[in-house]
């Protein structure tokens, strides 16, 4: 279903993409054991469609994404945990099929980027505002001028903001 | 022939362009008022050759004319007209066109609006306008043109891609566009200030109405391009953290925080640098998108590969308009004043953090999207980067900042008092925690997480009412005067109150709908019942049905609560008879806030049909939180100071901040 996602955002941008009838799991796979059931399908959510652009195998109708959730769901039967069904899923397809990529030196900058950002960010304002600090420091005004100020304009600035 | 009149006026169009591009530069160096003068003359004729271009498309398109090429590939003589119409930019061409439409739109507004503007500013805004407009020109005429024929003319059209023959197409495009597009012009301002050295409050009061207008803009687009993902698609999603959707989410993000941090420097002269990179960054973002979703490149690396020319001319497009503004940043940024100190506690400090947060989740959903080609092409790797990885990235971004929301409108500027804002929100917070305990305690199986998100939601709607509340003086004053300073308060604080609290109400709706929805996939045989929420299911039977160019199949349904039939529904399956594709037509019961979401999956043999139910508590609340923010948007363009314009001097702050009130 991930397609037609893509075409209606892409409206104005992709022109030539399918639509599929609603589809992905069907009454046949799913499984008896609602507990097990639904650890199939946050699997399967988890897991990208092969044939697919962007869609996890368990919104997608491919056959092959079928194939998959069937794959999965006899694993969980068997007795796997969640990690060993999705290392057995990797290791006969790739990383390639996980959508939340592993932590490896391939993804750490993906991973590491909004702290990174985060700390840069806030480093920087830390130094900007200290800085600052000393190099406003002259102009600074004592705790009782501050006080002062405050008597005379603290009510009035309160109101106006 | 319209159609040749509107190829000619596309090339009249850039060789106006390419004057407007030059000529202004010249004069605003040289002072030369004739010169300078070309500049809103030839934005006005752009924009009416470009827009006569777009009309000669739209009535082939309308007319059926199929001896046009683009008529031919996208349209059908048995579609309805709106979607006649609105198929006019549902594909490459067409919507490169409506792209160019609305960026002379925004030239020419700015040479009609701009009589206050230093004739200088106006000069090199509307040229850099123009070399956006020339470069996409060049790129439609030389790549994507729209008006080419064919002979023989075939009898009959294509038709157009099925899921895009909804009301959808005539809103969502123009919409997105318009917030798209719109950042061009606080782009073109950046540059211009950059050209000319010097940027004061003028700039600054100039930029934050096309901000704000842009982004009210980009808001509705991408909401009503989730609503209709929601109920066109057919399994009930909302967002999927697609490479397209973030395209259109980046600048939406980046546009939010410029939003914010030009209030800073129109109120407050300061942050004067950084507003100015965030507006080159949020149209470079725009652009970008423009470059992920035409290139193909998103498809596929190899699509990309196989037909190379458009990507790589927006690609070059894409370096040249980035790299050039980056560059002139970097040399001309030291020359500007970076303007007024403030304390880390104040109004501008809350808004710094804004900005530290939203620029990170831009950031974050860019390197999200981008890794993958990035890797792949760098070491040949395939990996995969999806919902999973956002939500885990995005999702802890966005807390915080949500968190703080409420006490940036409440703090003063330059110095704020964090103890006496925090006790002016206990309100807030009360109810806020309020909410969460009970949500955790009377829902059943209710996660914590979902308590404390609703909490959240709740926090930034109290939290927006306090600060109207506080501002006209509640508690404090006796009520009359409480009224008149409610009446005398700006339009912009009501418009940041409304669109804070619809972030709130968003919250709530996305929390809710994804803690509490449920789903069930049955095989229904007519008569059989299935449960949806409170609501009963009950399935009457299959029934095909003719439409103008498709046919379907519908299932209906009865709709019953405590045994009482309250309402009924149809979902249905088309299939659309010009390119024999099928397509899912979701049957949607609102009760409230909440939806009952009916689709159809294959028939069984046996007179069986899979029946796809999902109750979506809530879920309304994640458009209706977008609607507020829009109107927010709408609200603040209102207010008198924006009406106003710009004076051509720059002024005190004191007196803009004494004016304010």
């Amino acid at each position: 279903m991930r397609k037609l996602a893509l075409t209606l955002f892409a409206v104005p941008f992709l022109a030539l993409l399918f639509a599929l009838p609603a589809g992905a799991v069907t009454p046949d796979e799913i499984l008896d054991d609602p507990v097990l059931e639904q650890r199939a399908r946050d699997i399967s959510a988890g897991l990208r469609c092969l044939v697919c652009q962007n869609q996890s195998i368990d919104d997608s109708d491919a056959e092959l994404a079928k194939d998959l959730r069937v794959l999965v769901r006899q694993r969980l039967v068997v007795g796997d945990s969640d990690n060993e069904v999705i290392g057995y899923i990797v290791s006969r397809y790739g990383e390639f099929v996980l959508l939340k990529p592993r932590l490896s030196s391939k993804t750490i900058v993906l991973w590491a980027m909004p702290l990174i950002l985060l700390a840069v960010g806030f480093g920087y304002l830390l130094l900007g505002s200290r800085r600052r600090r000393t190099s406003a420091s002259a102009t600074v005004l004592s705790v009782e001028e501050q006080s002062d100020i405050k008597k005379i304009l603290g009510s009035r600035e309160g109101d106006q903001l | 022939m319209i159609v040749e009149l509107g190829h000619y006026a596309l090339i009249m169009a850039l060789a106006t362009a390419l004057l407007q591009s030059v000529l202004p530069i010249i004069g605003a160096r040289t002072r030369d008022a004739g010169l300078m003068g070309v500049a809103p003359a030839a934005a006005i004729a752009s924009f009416v050759l470009i827009l006569f271009a777009f009309v000669a498309l739209t009535v082939s398109y309308v007319t059926s004319d199929f001896s046009v090429k683009n008529v031919w590939e996208n349209s059908h003589s048995m579609m309805p007209m709106i979607y006649k119409f609105s198929g006019v930019w549902g594909n490459h061409e067409g919507s490169m066109m409506l792209w160019l439409l609305i960026l002379v739109f925004f030239s020419a507004l700015v040479a009609f609006f701009g009589g206050n503007l230093p004739a200088t500013l106006k000069s090199n805004v509307l040229a850099v306008q123009a070399w956006i407009t020339s470069a996409f020109l060049t790129f439609v005429l030389l790549t994507s043109n729209p008006f080419q024929r064919l002979s023989p003319a075939p009898l009959e059209g294509r038709d157009l891609n099925p899921i895009l023959q909804d009301i959808g197409l005539a809103i969502h495009p123009p919409m997105l566009y318009l917030g798209y597009v719109g950042f061009s012009i606080c782009f073109s301002f950046a540059v211009a200030a950059l050209i000319d050295g010097r940027i004061d409050a003028a700039w600054a009061r100039w930029v934050r109405p096309w901000t704000l207008a842009a982004w009210t803009a980009l808001t509705a687009g991408i909401a009503m391009g989730s609503y209709w993902a929601y109920y066109e698609l057919g399994w009930g999603g909302w967002w999927f953290w697609d490479p397209v959707e973030n395209a259109s989410f980046m600048p939406w993000l980046a546009g939010t925080a410029l939003l914010h941090s030009a209030l800073v420097m129109e109120k407050r002269e300061a942050l004067k640098i950084w507003t100015i990179l965030l507006a080159i960054m949020t149209f470079s973002l725009s652009l970008l998108g423009t470059f992920l979703v035409r290139s193909g490149v998103l498809t596929s690396v190899h699509a990309f590969a196989t037909d190379p020319t458009r990507g790589i001319f927006i690609l070059c497009i894409l370096v040249a308009f980035i790299g050039g503004a980056f560059t002139l940043f970097a040399l001309r940024a030291q020359t500007l004043s970076p303007g007024g100190l403030f304390a880390p506690i104040s109004r501008e400090g809350a808004l710094v953090l804004n900005n530290l947060f939203l620029t990170t989740a831009t950031a974050t959903v860019l390197v999200g999207t981008l890794y993958p080609l990035v890797l792949e092409a760098i070491t040949g790797a395939k990996i995969s980067v999806g919902p999973p990885f956002f939500n885990l990235t995005f999702g802890p971004l966005m807390i915080p900042l949500l968190l703080a929301v409420p006490f940036g409108p409440l703090l003063a500027w330059k110095r704020g008092d964090l103890w006496a804002v925090t006790q002016r929100l206990y309100m807030a917070a009360g109810a806020a925690l309020l909410v969460s305990l009970a949500v955790i305690y009377f829902a059943t199986g209710a996660p914590v997480m979902a308590g404390l998100g609703i909490g959240l939601g709740v926090w930034l709607i109290a939290g927006s009412l306090t600060d109207i509340a506080m501002r006209s003086g509640v508690g404090k004053v006796a009520l009359p005067i409480m009224w008149r300073r409610l009446k005398g308060l700006p339009r912009s604080a009501f418009g940041g109150a409304l669109a804070h609290m619809g972030l709130g109400v968003s919250v709530i709706g996305i929390v809710a709908v994804t803690a509490f929805a449920t789903e069930s996939v049955v095989t229904m045989k007519p008569g059989e019942t299935t449960v949806g929420g409170p609501f009963t299911l009950q399935f009457e039977g299959l029934k095909p049905n003719t439409g103008p160019n498709y046919t379907e199949l519908q299932g209906r349904f009865i709709i019953l609560r405590d045994g009482q039939p309250v309402s009924h529904l149809t979902a249905a399956k088309r299939v659309f008879t010009a390119r024999q594709m099928p397509t899912t037509e979701a049957g949607i019961y609102t009760n409230g806030a909440n939806q009952l979401y009916v689709a159809l999956g294959d028939e069984l043999p046996g007179g069986g049909v899979v029946v796809r139910v999902w109750w979506k508590p809530w879920v309304t609340f994640i458009w209706f939180g977008a609607i507020f923010m829009s109107f927010g948007g709408i609200v603040s363009l209102f207010d008198r100071r924006l009406r106003i314009g710009a004076p051509a001097k720059s002024r005190s702050p004191a007196v803009a901040v004494g004016q304010e009130t």
